[in-house]
């Protein structure tokens, strides 16, 4: 049978505060287990906790880039719940009045953009670390209390390829406002995901599995992926899906069920009484909204519109704010009115250095001057793609411009027609195979002679005159 | 409203409380009429009085983003029943 998929995506994000969510211990990563603690976020009796206003003015920012609604009043409550990560025994989250709602994201995928509603964005405090050895667990509390964003998606995503999607597209947001790390290995961004398959058609939903363990983007697709299989073989041989939480075992590549005791879970949310509730006006809602910057889909769509380059182009130069301001200042100084060229050197050669050093397309450090620079030479003719990809590799390592480069590899690429007319005849003269497969219609045996002379011109040839020569003699021949 | 035995023994294991049949039956009676004194307040009129969640009319008390020392290690495990090195130690769960 043709099934349906579901899925709904919950991501927790740690804000960059320097310091908890409700005291003034550091946030900071890495440190000596249980030394960034205190009575407040241990838990001690008659400790009280203060709300952290940087953490608000994080939430309000991602809330409203995330076009979410603020509300006007919101509170805490405590979720209660034993674990030893949670030295309260309660956490504090939000329930029935959180910081915000009804929002959406737009997703650009291959086949058009998609809307991905937002259900809501909560604020709450991050648990501790457990590390398990054999026959006893280590706590360290230094995580407990960090503030998070509980971001969570309405059950609007149809496949493991949008939903990663969705993901690469609020990562991104959420880097634009420079709010958190939102790296998956330090755990500052995390992600479970709801998944139900449903009869094609069908209107209401089926039962759902939440998927744990997910530690990076492709894991989330790589054990949607796995989730739709297991599901769809269940449904078609009449086995019903139980609603439970399964983990991800990257190793085995396979969902396993954490067989979890009887009973739903049962957080007997309350107010927290030890903190007053939050008002939140529309001046500050209008600050925060004013301090936004440009964020990714509008960028995307102004560089489209002013710059003349495709969704597609322009959606992978937006992805990172350092690079899409580098690429703009490059942009803005190349001299051409038609800026495809940019975007394909951004998105070609400049991205598989990057690729290669691990490092973003700014990081590479190369001045916008001297890469357009570079294109120039392209643009003119005067060194090949293939040339021009050699200067550039050069000009990361050396911090020398293309100019300098060019000059002393004396890399200036040969037009001149009579020079390569010369070493076009001798190619002829070596290879009559080839020149007879090409006179009965292999046009192979004509790239082949290409290849032939532009080696013997070091690379220097300029392959499209070398074409035009070649076919010249042969034809005339 | 009325509270049976059978829901006292699941709050009690919720909170991680052990009580005897002597304890479940009083509570669950004392309970009882918790709940019905709950049924009485229940019958007021609210009509235009806005919800409250919290007992003082206060609100936005927040702290600035500035840290604040932590506790020396000694401190923080002085009541510990067991640690190891720099860790709490616990006995394993995993859930």
């Amino acid at each position: 049978m043709s099934y349906e998929v579901v899925i709904g995506l919950e991501v927790h994000l740690q804000l960059k505060t320097r310091t908890k969510a409700f005291c003034g211990c550091s946030t900071e990563f890495g440190a000596e287990p249980n030394s960034q603690v205190c009575p407040v976020c241990l838990g001690f009796p008659g400790s009280l906790p203060v709300f952290n206003l940087t953490a608000l003015d994080y939430g309000i920012k991602v809330a409203l880039a995330l076009n979410c609604t603020i509300q006007e009043h919101t509170k805490f409550d405590r979720k209660n719940y034993f674990y030893p990560d949670l030295p309260k025994a309660y956490q504090i989250s939000q329930y029935d009045l959180p910081l915000s709602k009804n929002g959406h994201i737009d997703v650009e995928l291959k086949q058009g953009p998609k809307r991905v509603g937002i259900t809501r964005v909560h604020m709450e405090e991050d648990a501790g670390k457990l590390i398990h050895q054999d026959d006893y667990s280590c706590v360290d509390y230094n995580r407990t209390g960090i503030p998070l964003l509980e971001i969570v998606s309405e059950p609007d995503i149809r496949s493991p390829e949008e939903a990663y999607q969705y993901l690469v597209t609020l990562k991104s947001i959420i880097a634009y406002l420079d709010v958190s790390d939102c790296d998956m290995e330090k755990g500052s961004l995390r992600c479970d995901a709801n998944i139900s398959l449903r009869p094609a058609g069908q209107i209401e939903l089926g039962t759902k599995t939440e998927l744990k363990n997910l530690n990076s983007f492709k894991a989330v697709k790589d054990a949607l992926n796995f989730e739709i299989m297991r599901q769809t073989q269940a449904l078609d041989g009449g086995v019903k899906i139980l609603q439970e939480t399964r983990l991800w075992d990257e190793k085995v590549q396979q969902t396993i069920s954490m067989r979890t005791k009887e009973g739903a879970q049962d957080y007997r949310y309350f107010p927290e009484p030890d903190l007053p509730e939050i008002k939140i006006t529309q001046e500050k809602i209008n600050e925060v909204k004013s301090s936004l910057p440009e964020l990714p889909h509008e960028k995307m769509l102004r560089f489209t519109k002013e710059y003349g380059l495709s969704v597609y182009d322009a959606g992978i130069l937006v992805y990172s704010k350092a690079d899409a301001s580098y690429a703009e200042e490059c942009m803005k100084a190349y001299f051409s009115k038609d800026k495809k060229a940019v975007a394909n050197w951004f998105n070609g050669a400049l991205l598989s250095e990057a690729n290669a050093r691990n490092s973003s397309l700014s990081g590479l450090k190369v001045a916008a001057a001297n890469l357009i620079e570079l294109i120039g030479y392209v643009d003119r003719e005067e060194i090949s793609n293939l040339t021009a990809k050699v200067v550039l590799t050069e000009m990361i390592d050396t911090k020398k411009t293309a100019g300098t480069i060019i000059k002393e590899k004396s890399l200036i690429q040969i037009s001149d027609t009579g020079a390569l007319d010369k070493i076009a005849r001798q190619i002829i003269e070596e290879n009559p195979k080839s020149v007879a497969d090409f006179k009965t219609g292999k046009n192979n045996a004509l790239m082949f002679l290409v290849g032939q002379v532009m080696r013997k011109s070091g690379g220097k040839a300029n392959p499209k005159v070398v074409q035009e020569v070649l076919k010249g003699r042969l034809t005339n021949a | 409203m009325s509270i049976d035995k059978k829901t006292v023994e699941y709050m009690a294991h919720l909170a991680r409380i052990n009580l005897g049949d002597k304890e479940l039956e009083k509570l669950s009676t004392q309970l009882d009429s918790i709940l019905d004194f709950i049924d009485t307040l229940k019958k007021v009129s609210i009509e235009g009085v806005p919800p409250t969640s919290h007992a003082l009319p206060i609100n936005n008390v927040l702290r600035e983003d500035s840290l604040a020392a932590s506790l020396p290690a000694e401190k923080t495990f002085s009541n510990a029943p067991s640690r190891k090195n720099n860790f709490f130690t616990v006995p394993k769960v995993i859930e």
